[in-house]
């Protein structure tokens, strides 16, 4: 009976996304011929699968309550560096994918040390220096070109498919589940949550809170540059302005997801929800002609939306909390 | 004595929540130039009484009487316009303004009919205000710096600015120290004899004694009694508050004492406590009494790692210790519970069971992951044990009341294999009810041969269950005073912690 209770509680959270979702799906597969088929479907999921991935790595961070704005330029630098890789010659497919993925921990352990070691503040400020340093970087190590070549096997992620099912989106649903069970069902993964809603009480409930902080810095970094792995593949480029703004879509996947910014609340699933809702938004809105300019005024208004969504559910939680404290 | 004029009168109050009658047909007269105190347990309906004659809640039935004319509040507003004025435990000060800005907030006064602010009046009328008060107010000074006492006076200066008939305390002393208490006392006196009503709610019986002229007692939410305090007992007054006679506040038990547990041995850290050395028994219950400020906080903190220490030992069981994080306090086998719940204690967003879980979860865990069957049961076992009022472990711990809300922490602790348990004031803003009940949980912990330092501003609570108490000042230990001592008592403890 209480599990039952708890367990209605995580789902009723992603309800609301998810109804979003479908309702969406349904009205663009009526006013739209093209939407509901499977070629296009299988192409939503392969146009989400990119921002699902930055969102997961942004979701451990905001559970915190952090921020990660380097992202974007994450996903750019761990493939110029795959592309200066192969400049050099070397083209060994393993090394590639294992540099490509060590940038992307570096950076997150940067941006880590940079909160918990230097004690920067907020890391909105910190991450928006980390981000135009790595973009700057990127720049002047490629000199602002574009890079190819990359082998069969670096691409793999990106392009390939399983009976006609994307490989790229299996990759976001393996993420998916390892990242939910270790939010979840490991005593890290639910400091993680604590940390976010009480960073002080973890502290001196004994959780090494600077470690863990670090952790999910890093988890943001690798997962960010497994997103630029997996863009390569879909575009066969690595260039330096790759995923310019990306973060943002990541922290509105998250947002529409019912993560909060105060930390400590947000989920794997809801997230994922998220990032399918601005892929088919955005996919809807080219089906019906609309173009980049529109796309970002309705996701933007979309983003809004939904804070405001999660505004009115806290405030009927405090409502339900009042009501049953007086009860008492 | 002359007979007081009613300021504000509620006449057969009924207010229903959902499922939930919160006041039952309660009456309460507030009389111009008098002091009344207002008592009773968490949920007895104080808050809800008091946001009733704020315009806050909107009664089901009842009168609301101002000077004798009957008056409906549609908000808050409505309130304060009739004088109605109210100080609540949580201050409404922003921390980098000053006095002035503080006192002003929403209400500030411009030149003539232009957009600039008139400084110059407000700041004078700031001084005035307090200077009605009797306190000296430093207009350099942002609020952030000032005491916990000189920022409610800035709360009651802002009443007092706003021409209230009746002031409102909502728990006022829960975060002053001795001295600030006496301030706050004293100030309420001058506000008394220049005729305001003041209602005063307190879970301290020693200061409803000292301050109030009458006292009404609820519980459940009824009106239980409105008496003068000087007819009645501590005793009475237990008695009506609970429904039942509790033959004691303080249910010390005493046990042999065992071996030294602890030895702190010249812990120093610049400016904030020097040289501090003591130890403390297995089967002891030790007090650390002074006034706030004086460092006993800091000093255990210092032990348990929580902030840095400049230097100084500490032996656990004989043993030196060198204790980096609370991580390492932890493995040897402190327990520290903070004075702040809300702010270091608890994750109030996150339920009970993981609340309880949240020190000892790697405990919990099966190979990889934690073991939600054993959390569970945890929880369960510690909410039976310590008597947690809910009705499930997967409630918010912070949609507990406070006294349940620090068993929850105790319950945190009590899982771990901790011999040595720090309470920094462990029954602050708890009532009495259940404070009896965490004074019994520390006796089973001492039966149990752990050791408990007791961190309290309450001397009563020291006096009744402590075996011995070291006292600070200024940083330093001035005194301990073993309970078989003659000097077991309230002076020789202020003495020290004073000491002039």
């Amino acid at each position: 009976m209480k599990t039952n209770i708890l367990k209605n509680k995580k789902i009723s959270n992603i309800v609301g996304p998810l109804i979003a979702l479908i309702v969406l799906s349904l009205l663009l597969t009526i006013i739209t011929d093209q939407f509901f088929k499977a070629n296009n479907l299988l192409n939503i999921l392969r146009q989400a699968s990119i921002n699902a991935l930055v969102s997961f790595g942004m979701l451990f961070v905001l559970l915190t309550g952090g921020i990660d704005l380097s992202v974007g330029a994450t996903i750019a630098c761990s493939g110029c560096m795959m592309g200066i890789m192969i400049k050099a010659g070397i083209d060994n497919t393993f090394l590639l994918l294992l540099v490509g993925l060590l940038c992307g921990a570096v950076i997150g352990l940067v941006n880590g040390l940079l909160f918990t070691k230097l004690d920067l503040p907020h890391p909105f400020v910190s991450t928006l220096g980390t981000q135009l340093v790595i973009r700057g970087f990127c720049l002047w190590l490629t000199g602002s070109a574009s890079m190819s070549g990359f082998s069969e096997g670096v691409m793999f992620l990106g392009y390939a498919s399983v009976g006609g099912f994307p490989v790229c989106f299996l990759l976001v649903i393996i993420v998916a589940i390892v990242a939910s069970v270790f939010l979840n069902k490991t005593a890290f993964g639910r400091y993680i949550y604590s940390i976010g809603g009480n960073r002080e009480a973890a502290r001196l409930s004994g959780i090494k809170v600077k470690p863990l902080l670090n952790l999910t810095y890093i988890l943001s970094g690798v997962l960010a540059a497994l997103a630029g792995i997996v863009m390569i593949g879909r575009v066969s480029l690595a260039y330096p302005n790759a995923g310019d703004g990306y973060e943002m879509n990541a922290i509105a996947a998250c947002v529409i997801g019912g993560a909060s910014f105060n930390g400590g609340r947000g989920s794997v699933g809801g997230t994922l929800v998220g990032a399918l809702i601005i892929a088919v938004l955005n996919n809807g809105l080219n089906l019906l002609g609309a173009k980049t300019d529109i796309q970002n005024m309705i996701l933007g208004l979309v983003v809004i939306l939904a804070v405001f969504v999660d505004v009115i559910r806290g405030k009927q939680e405090e409502k339900a909390r009042r009501l049953a404290q007086a009860r008492q | 004595m002359k007979e007081h004029e009613t300021a504000v009168e509620l006449r057969d109050i009924i207010k229903n929540f959902p499922g939930v009658r919160a006041l039952d047909g309660v009456s309460l007269t507030l009389k111009k130039g008098e002091v009344h105190g207002l008592i009773g347990e968490n949920g007895a309906g104080k808050s809800t009484l008091i946001k009733t004659l704020t315009g806050v809640h909107k009664p089901d039935q009842g009168k609301i009487l101002c000077e004798g004319q009957e008056v409906v509040f549609s908000g808050p507003l409505d309130a304060k316009k009739k004088g109605i004025a109210c100080v609540y435990q949580e201050l409404n000060i922003v921390a980098e303004l000053n006095a002035t800005d503080n006192m002003f907030m929403g209400n500030m006064k411009k030149k003539g009919n232009s957009f600039f602010l008139d400084y110059g009046y407000m700041n004078r009328k700031t001084k005035e205000v307090m200077k009605s008060m009797n306190q000296e107010i430093d207009l350099t000074k942002i609020c952030g710096n000032m005491g916990m006492g000189q920022l409610q006076m800035i709360e009651i200066g802002k009443s007092i600015l706003q021409e209230a008939k009746v002031l409102i305390l909502d728990e006022p002393t829960s975060s002053l120290g001795e001295q600030e208490t006496k301030e706050l006392f004293k100030t309420v006196n001058l506000l008394k004899e220049q005729g305001m009503a003041i209602l005063f709610v307190s879970h301290k019986l020693e200061e409803i004694f000292e301050l109030c002229d009458v006292v009404t007692v609820m519980r459940d939410g009824k009106h239980v009694v409105t008496m003068d305090t000087d007819k009645m007992t501590q005793d009475d007054l237990i008695t009506y508050m609970v429904g039942r006679s509790l033959s004691n506040l303080y249910p010390k038990v005493e046990v042999p004492k065992g071996d030294v547990a602890m030895e702190v041995k010249h812990l120093s850290r610049k400016g904030v406590y020097n040289d501090v050395t003591f130890s403390v028994r297995k089967g002891e219950v030790l007090g650390f009494a002074g006034l706030v400020g004086a460092g006993r906080t800091e000093v255990f903190r210092g032990i348990f790692a929580a902030d840095p220490v400049d230097s100084g030992e500490v032996y656990i069981n004989g043993k030196q210790c060198r204790i980096k994080s609370p991580g390492d306090a932890i493995k040897n086998k402190i327990a520290f519970l903070t004075e702040d719940r809300k702010g270091q204690g608890l994750v109030l967003d996150e339920p009970i069971s993981k609340n309880i879980a949240m020190v000892n979860m790697l405990n919990l865990q099966k190979g990889l992951f934690v073991d939600d069957r054993k959390l569970k049961e945890q929880a369960e076992n510690t909410v039976k044990k310590l008597k947690i009022k809910t009705e499930s472990i997967e409630k918010k711990s912070g949609d507990l009341s406070g006294g349940n809300q620090q068993k929850v922490v105790i319950g945190k602790w009590i899982n771990t294999d901790a011999e040595i348990f720090v309470f920094d004031e462990p029954t602050r803003g708890i009532d009495v009810g259940a404070k009896i009940e965490v004074y019994n949980i520390i006796n089973d912990l001492v039966k149990e041969g752990k050791a408990v330092v007791m961190i309290s501003s309450e001397l009563p609570e020291i006096l009744g269950m402590c075996d011995r108490v070291v006292v600070m000042r200024s940083g330093r230990i001035t005194g301990e005073i073993d309970r078989k001592s003659e000097d077991f008592n309230q002076e020789s403890i202020m003495r020290a912690a004073w000491e002039v």
